[in-house]
């Protein structure tokens, strides 16, 4: 049951369209930082993005390698179960669909891992069909640490947490495992437009 | 995890900034030291807002604190701090979050960081440590602009307030004995323990204000999964 909540009347913004904006959410111009810990510093000399897991053979590319890979520029909004929305947020990266391109797999479900040991589980369906990116550039910079650069996962149709910041590679997974924040209560799927915030929701 | 109404019993002036809403909820869920609640407001034609804030009691207290900084051109902390009337209900969910929480532990030392209003769930962390007479070593240092910006001044610097540093970043009083410079690597150096020790570490605050923090400690040897982090504000945010 909802309770009015006596002499409140809130603050629409004119200037945003409600219907672009999922419930419990308000739409900020900054771009905020979550991170459950210190943000890393590795080197790009260093950096390779795996695929791993129930593939017929581990594929993995190179700082090099992955930048030679088709580049896509996507808008899209982002939304945080923190509850912020930010809209039309430009990014640039890897497709997917290409990373994904000849890897023979029977999983139904992936773990993303990220440097300082970030973890995030999704369907493996929804990293597909032209849904996802590993993105390295934002507003046609390169992406800053503390928003996940070099590179991180992107998949704005859920919530923004999994989209796993200095990813590093996908397990993909016969079944579904927790992530990090999956295993403190937060929900296993997260669609934004279900308010699927925390578990049961 | 449902909704509940919290009935506010009593409002708190912090700073001019802060105040700290008392409510009675009943029949919460015991929360962890460091979680926080979703908060929802509704209007009368049936627009809502939501939004998050630290719990700023421990799991023994016997009622929910929350503390809120005013955003002047925000659509919620202003009605929070300004509007909000004992007796009113709102609604609120939770205890949401798991990592950013301490359950005392006969563990290695504690080492708590806050920044501004970083010091809500820090604040929470301490009494659940006082109120469990924990024997784990506890240290707060806490960053704020001048000591009228201190919020929880009178608990953070009572005589039992236990081992907590001050840094003022703006101005001083006269005679100020505490430190007065932002939190940089050799101040960290100077309070946390050594990490040989393996400190567990909380650092909430603004995101520059983290970034800085957690980066000096890393630089000084502390293990990253021992640093836990919780940011607020845009990148860059202004260091308290």
């Amino acid at each position: 049951m909802t309770r009015i909540t006596r002499g409140f009347h809130g603050r629409r913004r004119p200037d945003v369209d409600p219907a672009r904006v999922p419930p419990g959410q308000y739409v900020t111009q900054d771009f905020p930082v979550l991170s459950a810990g210190p943000t890393p510093h590795g080197s790009l000399e260093n950096w390779s993005f795996t695929i791993r897991g129930q593939v017929d053979q581990p594929h993995t590319w190179t700082w090099d390698e992955f930048q030679a890979l088709p580049h896509e520029t996507v808008t899209r909004d982002i939304h945080c179960v923190t509850k912020w929305s930010k809209l039309d947020t430009v990014w640039t990266g890897v497709s997917l669909d290409a990373l994904l391109e000849g890897v023979e797999t029977g999983a139904e479900y992936v773990t993303a891992f990220s440097d300082g040991g970030y973890t995030t589980n999704l369907p493996l369906e929804d990293l597909t069909g032209g849904r996802a990116w590993i993105a390295f550039a934002y507003d046609d910079e390169p992406l800053a640490p503390e928003h996940g650069g070099p590179a991180r996962l992107l998949v704005p149709h859920l919530y923004f947490w999994k989209s796993a910041k200095w990813v590093r590679g996908l397990e993909l997974q016969l079944e579904d495992e927790p992530g990090f924040w999956e295993g403190y209560g937060y929900h296993n799927y997260g669609d934004p437009w279900r308010e699927q915030r925390y578990a049961g929701d | 995890m449902n909704w509940q109404p919290g009935t506010v019993l009593e409002l708190i002036e912090q700073t001019a900034r802060t105040k700290s809403i008392v409510f009675d909820v009943p029949g919460w869920s015991r929360h962890r030291a460091g979680q926080h609640v979703d908060v929802r407001l509704t209007a009368e034609d049936g627009y809502q807002a939501q939004r998050s804030y630290s719990i700023a009691s421990a799991p023994e207290d016997r009622h929910i604190e929350l503390t809120v900084e005013r955003i002047d051109d925000g659509e919620v902390s202003p009605f929070l701090a300004d509007e909000l009337l004992p007796g009113d209900e709102i609604e609120l969910r939770g205890p949401i979050g798991g990592y950013f929480a301490w359950e005392e532990a006969p563990e290695t030392p504690v080492f708590l960081v806050g920044g501004g209003s970083g010091i809500v769930p820090l604040r929470a962390m301490l009494r659940h440590h006082r109120a469990t007479a924990s024997a784990v070593p506890v240290r707060l240092l806490y960053s704020a602009r001048s000591l009228d910006d201190v919020i929880y001044r009178h608990e953070l610097t009572a005589a039992d307030a236990g081992d907590v540093r001050l840094t003022l970043t703006r101005r001083q009083p006269a005679g100020w004995t505490g430190y007065g410079r932002r939190v940089d690597r050799e101040l960290a150096a100077d309070v946390c323990w050594p990490a040989a020790e393996r400190p567990l570490v909380y650092v909430c605050g603004p995101t520059g204000f983290v970034e800085a923090v957690a980066g000096a400690l890393v630089s000084l040897g502390h293990d990253p999964a021992r640093i836990r982090t919780e940011r607020f504000g845009p990148t860059g945010g202004e260091t308290p």
